[in-house]
C-alpha cells in the first residue's frame, strides 16, 4: 500500500494539491511578514480573512464579478488594516490583544452580515483553472504548476515581488530599519507611524485576498468561520519563515505539501489512525519551528509601540 | 497607559457585542417569528395534534454548534423545530429560540444555563459535545427539562432526555446507489472526526455498497475538523484524483466538498439535511433527519409531567429518516425501485446492516 504513494498520479497529485492549499497562507503571511518587520505584530488576520471572503463572496454573488469581488475584499482588508494601525500607531495599544480583539469582530460581523444579507449557503462560479500555453503541457509540471486558478499564481508571484521589494528598495529599508530600530529610523527623518500605517494597511489588504482565494477562487462557497484557524497558522507561519519572504514560502509549502499527503495517505487506505495522519501537518511544523526559530532573530522592535522622546 | 486600557475594554466590548450578534441575537428577536401565528380562532383545532398545546405556550430554547443555515446538522434541527411548531398552531402554542454558532463549549455551557434560568420548558443541547455540561447543569434545575444529541446516554439524569439517528440507514441506502451508479467503481467519502452519527453513516454506507457491489473501492478521508471547509474540499479534489465519480460526506464542512465534486461532474450523496440547493446537477440523494419524531414523544412526555430519563432514536421506520430524491436528478426507474426496495427491506427488517 505504501508503494501506491509513489505512483505517478498520486505524486503529482499530492503536489498540486500543496501548491493550492499554500496559496490563503501565502497571501496572509506575505501581508504579516511586511507588518512583522516593520515591528508590528497583527493577530487580527483571521478577522480579516472573514470579512474579505465574505466581501468577495458576497460581490461576486450579486454583481456576478469576480474581479469586483477581489477588489472587495481588498478594500475591506485594506479598511480592517487602517483601524488596526490607528490602535496599535497612534493609540499605542497592545498589539497581540487588540489583534485577537479585530479578529472577533471580523468573526462576528462577517457571520452577522452572512445571516443578515445571505440568510443560507450559496454557491458562486469562481475563477476557472488558466492553463499556461506550453508549459502546461509538460506532463507532470504542467498539471502541477500550470494549470492553477489565477490568484494561485498571484500568490506564489507575491514572493520575489516582496523578496525584492523588503530588500532592494529604499521603501523595503525603511520598513526594516521601523522594526529593528525606531529611535535611529525616527532620527534620521524616517516618519515610523507613516511607514507603519502603509504596511498594516498592506497587510490587511493581503489578508482580505487570502479570504477572497478561498470564497471565490478555491472554494466558491461561504460559511461562518470558514477559515477555521487558518488565519493563526499564517501568522505561525512568519515566524517560521523567519521574517523572510522565501522562508515563508517553504513553511507554507511544507505544511501545505504534508497536508496533502495525509489526504492521499487516508484515501489510499494506508493503515494510519486518521486522528494520527491529520495531525502530522502540525507535529511537522511546530518541529521545524523549534529547530528553526532558535537560530534567528525576531525584529527588535516587534510588538514595541514607538513613542517619540522628545 | 490609561488610554490604553480605555481602547482595550472598547475593542473587547464591541467584539463581544459583535460576535454575541453574530452567534446569539438574533435568537431572541427573530426565532418567534419564523413562522407567523395565525390570530384568527379558526385555526385552533389544530391542538387535537398528538403534543396537545396548551393555554401556554411550550418555550424551547435551542443550541446549536454551527449555523441554522449550515444545510447540514444544526439545519436539521432548526427545520424540525420549524415543523414542530406549524404543526401545534404556531408561536401562540410553540415558542423556540436558539443560539447557533455555538461551537466554543464554554459559551455553550453559560447559554444552556441562562435559557434554564428563564424558564423554558425544554432546552435542547444539539451536539454531543454538549454533553458533559448537560450532565452538570440539569442537576441544578430539576423543574427544566432538557434534551441533547447525539447519543442514547441520559446520565441516568431524570430530566435529561437524549436523542440520536440510526444515520448507518440513510447511509446504507445513499451506498446502494452509490455502488449502482458508479461507472469507475470508486467512490470517495469525506468525514469530520471518526465519533457519533459521522462515523455510522460512513460505515453504514460502505455496508451498502460492498453489499451491492464488492468490486467498488470505498475510499474514506476523515479530515479530522467539522469546520476546515478548504480542507473539506481538498479531500474531495483528492478523492476524484484517485478516481472516484460518487462522493458523499457528512457535517457541515462539506458545503466546499459539494463545489468540487460539481466540478467533475461527479455524483453527489447527502445527509443530514437536503443538500440538492448546492449542486442541483450531482446530488441523487439526501438522508434528512426529522427530528420532530423525537421531539413531539419528548412535548408529550414533557406535558404529561415526565423531564426526562428516555431516549429516542430517529430511523427510517419511525419516519425520522427520511431518503429525499433530487426531483432534478434523472434517476432510472430501476436505480429508484432498487433504492426504495432497500428503504423498505431496512424498515420491515429484512436487510440488516452489519456495522464493524
Amino acid at each position: 500500500m505504501i508503494s501506491e504513494l509513489f505512483t505517478v498520479t498520486v505524486l503529482i497529485g499530492i503536489l498540486a494539491s500543496g501548491i493550492r492549499l499554500a496559496t490563503p497562507y501565502l497571501y496572509a503571511s506575505i501581508g504579516e511578514t511586511f507588518g512583522q518587520r516593520s515591528g508590528v505584530l497583527n493577530l487580527g488576520v483571521e478577522g480579516q480573512m472573514l470579512l474579505g471572503a465574505f466581501a468577495a463572496f458576497y460581490v461576486a454573488l450579486t454583481t456576478g464579478s469576480l474581479w469586483l469581488g477581489i477588489l472587495a475584499a481588498m478594500i475591506v482588508g485594506a479598511l480592517m488594516g487602517l483601524i488596526m494601525a490607528f490602535v496599535t500607531v497612534n493609540l499605542h495599544a497592545q498589539q497581540g490583544i487588540s489583534g485577537i480583539g479585530f479578529y472577533l469582530f471580523g468573526l462576528g460581523l462577517s457571520d452577522l452580515l452572512f445571516q443578515k444579507l445571505m440568510g443560507t449557503v450559496e454557491t458562486v462560479k469562481g475563477f476557472p483553472p488558466i492553463k499556461i500555453p506550453w508549459f502546461s503541457s509538460i506532463p507532470g509540471v504542467g498539471e502541477i504548476f500550470f494549470s492553477q486558478n489565477i490568484l494561485v499564481y498571484g500568490a506564489y508571484l507575491l514572493v520575489p515581488l516582496a523578496w525584492f521589494v523588503l530588500n532592494k528598495t529604499t521603501l523595503g529599508l525603511k520598513i526594516r530599519s521601523v522594526g529593528e530600530n525606531p529611535d535611529a529610523a525616527d532620527s534620521l527623518g524616517v516618519s515610523v507611524a507613516r511607514i507603519r500605517y502603509f504596511t498594516i494597511i498592506l497587510g490587511g489588504t493581503l489578508s482580505g485576498i487570502a479570504g477572497a482565494s478561498l470564497s471565490i477562487a478555491l472554494l466558491n462557497v461561504f460559511q461562518q468561520n470558514m477559515t477555521s484557524g487558518l488565519g493563526f497558522i499564517a501568522v505561525a507561519l512568519v515566524y517560521f519563515g523567519a521574517w523572510r519572504p522565501w522562508g515563508v514560502l517553504g513553511g507554507a509549502l511544507l505544511f501545505s505539501m504534508v497536508n496533502s499527503l495525509q489526504l492521499w495517505i487516508q484515501v489510499l487506505g494506508i493503515p494510519i489512525p486518521s486522528e494520527i495522519a491529520v495531525m502530522m501537518p502540525y507535529v511537522l511544523t511546530i518541529l521545524v519551528l523549534v529547530i528553526t526559530v532558535s537560530r534567528v532573530r525576531a525584529p527588535s522592535a516587534l510588538t514595541k509601540p514607538f513613542e517619540r522622546e522628545d | 497607559m490609561k488610554k490604553f486600557i480605555w481602547l482595550l475594554t472598547l475593542i473587547v466590548a464591541l467584539s463581544m457585542i459583535l460576535t454575541a450578534c453574530g452567534a446569539a441575537a438574533p435568537a431572541a428577536t427573530e426565532a418567534p417569528v419564523v413562522t407567523e401565528a395565525p390570530v384568527s380562532a379558526t385555526e385552533a383545532p389544530v391542538a387535537t395534534e398528538p403534543p396537545a398545546a396548551p393555554a401556554e405556550p411550550f418555550r424551547v430554547a435551542v443550541i446549536m454548534p454551527s449555523a441554522i443555515n449550515d444545510l447540514a446538522f444544526s439545519q436539521s434541527m432548526f427545520d424540525a423545530l420549524t415543523r414542530i411548531q406549524e404543526e401545534m398552531g404556531g408561536t401562540d402554542a410553540f415558542e423556540f429560540v436558539y443560539s447557533d454558532g455555538m461551537f466554543n463549549v464554554d459559551d455553550a455551557a453559560a447559554a444552556i444555563r441562562d435559557y434554564a434560568t428563564e424558564g423554558y420548558d425544554l432546552v435542547i443541547a444539539h451536539g454531543s459535545q454538549y454533553g458533559s455540561s448537560l450532565q452538570e447543569i440539569a442537576p441544578d434545575f430539576p423543574e427544566t427539562s432538557f434534551a441533547w444529541g447525539t447519543t442514547a446516554e441520559t446520565f441516568g439524569v431524570p430530566n435529561i432526555f437524549a436523542y440520536e439517528a440510526a444515520s448507518q440507514e440513510g447511509g446504507y441506502v445513499n451506498g446502494v446507489l452509490a455502488a449502482t451508479l458508479s461507472t469507475s467503481k470508486v467512490i470517495g467519502i469525506v468525514g469530520p472526526i471518526e465519533v457519533g452519527d459521522a462515523k455510522l453513516y460512513v460505515d453504514g454506507f460502505k455496508a451498502g455498497v460492498a453489499t451491492t457491489d464488492p468490486a467498488v473501492k470505498v475510499n474514506v478521508n476523515y479530515i479530522g475538523s467539522f469546520s476546515d471547509v478548504a480542507l473539506a474540499s481538498e479531500a474531495a479534489t483528492t478523492h476524484i484524483a484517485a478516481g472516484a465519480d460518487a462522493l458523499t460526506g457528512t457535517a457541515q464542512m462539506v458545503v466546499g466538498a459539494i463545489g468540487k465534486a460539481e466540478e467533475a461532474n461527479a455524483l453527489w450523496f447527502g445527509t443530514q439535511s437536503n443538500q440538492t440547493s448546492l449542486a442541483p446537477t450531482i446530488v441523487v440523494a439526501s438522508q434528512v433527519y426529522h427530528w420532530e419524531v423525537a421531539l413531539r414523544e419528548i412535548i408529550t412526555l414533557i406535558n404529561s409531567g415526565t423531564l426526562g430519563g428516555q431516549s429516542f432514536k430517529a430511523n427510517l421506520a419511525n419516519g425520522g429518516e427520511v431518503v429525499e430524491f433530487n426531483p432534478d436528478y434523472a434517476l432510472s426507474a430501476d436505480a429508484t425501485a432498487l433504492a426504495e426496495s432497500t428503504i423498505q427491506g431496512i424498515i420491515d427488517g429484512t436487510i440488516t446492516i452489519t456495522l464493524p
